[in-house]
């Protein structure tokens, strides 16, 4: 039986908030743990991308429009490591905190709004980096041999994580949390489905292939699959991301209700 | 150090077609506790929550530290105690306490303040698995962990068993030692009683008392004996001085009211005599913060 230190807590007040970056580095690492106890979010992140990857490489299911089943398939599935950390599990992670009061809470510590995003917003593309690895190295595993521009995959992926990370965030910020769970994860499979992530957009009809090519998944998809296969930037996925971005951040910042 | 820790003028809160908060005005001090009291829809928690700058006053003046809520400088400077929830369900206990530590630059030692709320041994348990009782002390502890000048409590004690409110009064106690200003909402008039220097009791949006539970409970004096019920108390009342009022409630519990001293007391005794019953638990005492509180906001229930 041990007696309180009581000593040890003296109460007088000494208030002060602490240097920024260290509290944005404390939420950040408070919500990267979060996201890697979670097991729903760890089946989205990390086993359904490498069980698609692995699985649809070594089964030959699917029609990739010719050429190396890997090659085809790891882009995309890169692309869709991004999609459900930036936009699914940031959208169901943050709409459950508004619902459970503790966006409310830290609002009331010194965290400030923009370091509480600046902390999500780090906290997803660790998660991101901790996908990337994993997934390129089933990949490299199964036979994939990349070759091209990793700056400019980078540079996709970051545009990707805005874009994917506004969409998540403007669902958090406006429905109930139980309506954006059911839209992030039906959102989720019907970009998996119309993407281009596993089959290319062409085996689709003409008629709908301009409204699927300006969605975000198939921007990325399509970019990383041309830069990492040693082609040139594509402005155009460049393009439809950085507005996607634009959009939807915006929208986001002007909608989200904190309570 | 000369504005009030808490200083609101002409509050006016509506939500739609309510009014919540209904042009009032208080003070809290610095260095000092103030409980809120009120029944449930007073107004209670919309006043704090415009305070603590979550919520935006209708009309009306409100500043803490001298500032207006909303104040990002105020953040650092101010405990919140949020009523429920406000923590991740499965964070564990002191992750949060310790994560929350981390946005201060002096906060206290967060061991210390678990082993202080009784918390220590529940540090790796996920919130969603704390008792009721030890989820409101975490947030009690989340509030003043980064050694603020003000704390706000909304129902500190609401669900807490005797031990944890206990606990949680000894910290109230121990804040205000410190210097802390507290400003605490709550419907247990004990609480507010052994707790407060200043009491503001609140109903429909409004202040309808205030001042220090001694002056709210007054000088006024009672006599309170249980005896058999039924006992005719006309015969009493013709006996007593003027001004002197006697009534049962609940059955078999009598009071009389007026000036208590040696007379009055022999003229109640005189008259159990008179009338052959014995007066069990015959004392002398102070009007309670409850009784106060009823005879404000009313007996029925809302």
């Amino acid at each position: 039986m041990t007696t309180p230190d009581t000593a040890a807590l003296d109460l007088t007040p000494a208030p002060g908030a602490a240097p920024f970056p260290r509290m944005v580095l404390a939420q950040a690492g408070a919500e990267v743990r979060a996201t890697l106890r979670n097991g729903e979010q760890l089946l989205l992140t990390l086993v359904i991308p490498v069980l698609l990857l692995a699985g649809f490489t070594l089964a030959p299911l699917i029609d990739v429009g010719g050429g190396s089943r890997v090659a085809f398939l790891a882009p995309g599935v890169l692309a869709l490591a991004v999609m459900s950390t930036a936009f699914t599990g940031q959208a169901i992670a943050t709409g459950f905190e508004r619902r459970y009061g503790v966006l409310k809470r830290l609002g009331a510590t010194p965290l400030s709004r923009a370091g509480l995003m600046l902390a999500k917003t780090a906290a997803v593309l660790a998660v991101e980096l901790i996908q990337v690895v994993v997934v390129v190295a089933v990949g490299l595993a199964l036979g994939w041999r990349p070759h091209g521009s990793f700056a400019a995959a980078a540079l996709l992926i970051v545009l990707g994580t805005a874009a994917f990370s506004g969409l998540g965030l403007l669902m958090a910020g406006t429905l109930r949390a139980e309506a954006t769970l059911a839209a992030a994860n039906l959102v989720y499979l019907v970009l998996l489905g119309a993407g281009g992530v596993m089959f290319p957009l062409s085996k689709l009809p003409e008629s709908v292939r301009p409204a699927l090519e300006v969605l975000p998944i198939s921007a990325l998809t399509g970019g990383l699959r041309t830069v990492l296969s040693g082609g040139a930037l594509p402005l155009g996925a460049l393009g439809v991301l950085a507005a996607w971005a634009v959009l939807c951040l915006g929208l986001a910042s002007r909608t989200f209700r904190w309570e | 150090m000369d504005s009030p820790a808490v200083e609101i003028i002409g509050l006016v809160k509506r939500y739609g077609g309510t009014t919540a908060v209904d042009g009032l005005s208080m003070r809290a001090a610095r260095g000092a506790v103030t409980a809120v009291l009120g029944p449930n829809g007073a107004g209670k928690t919309s006043t704090v929550e415009i305070c603590e700058g979550f919520r935006e006053a209708d009309e009306g003046t409100v500043r803490v530290l001298g500032l207006p809520p909303a104040t990002p400088a105020l953040r650092p400077r101010v405990g919140v105690m949020l009523q429920s929830g406000g923590v991740p369900p499965a964070t564990r206990c002191g992750e949060w306490l310790r994560l929350v530590s981390r946005f201060y630059a002096r906060p206290l030692d967060v061991d210390a303040l678990l082993v202080r709320l009784g918390l220590a041994a529940h540090a790796r348990t996920p919130y969603r698995r704390l008792s009721g009782g030890q989820q409101q002390r975490l947030s009690l502890a989340a509030a003043v962990v980064g050694r603020p000048e003000l704390v706000f409590l909304d129902e500190p004690t609401a669900g807490l068993d005797p031990q944890a409110r206990h606990a949680c009064w000894d910290l109230v106690t121990d804040l205000r030692a410190a210097g802390v200003a507290v400003l605490l909402t709550t419907h247990h008039m004990d609480e507010a009683e052994r707790l407060a220097d200043h009491v503001v009791i609140i109903d429909g949006g409004r202040v309808v008392a205030e001042g220090s539970p001694a002056a709210l409970t007054g000088a006024e004096r009672q006599l309170r004996f249980r005896a058999r019920p039924g006992l005719a108390l006309e015969e009493l009342l013709n006996a007593l001085p003027s001004g002197s009022a006697a009534k049962e409630s609940p059955a078999g519990h009598y009071i009389v009211e007026g000036l208590v001293g040696p007379e009055l007391l022999a003229t109640v005794t005189a008259w159990c005599a008179a009338e052959g019953v014995t007066a069990d638990d015959l004392r002398i005492e102070r009007r309670t913060l409850e009784d106060v509180f009823l005879e404000l906001t009313g007996r029925e229930l809302r």
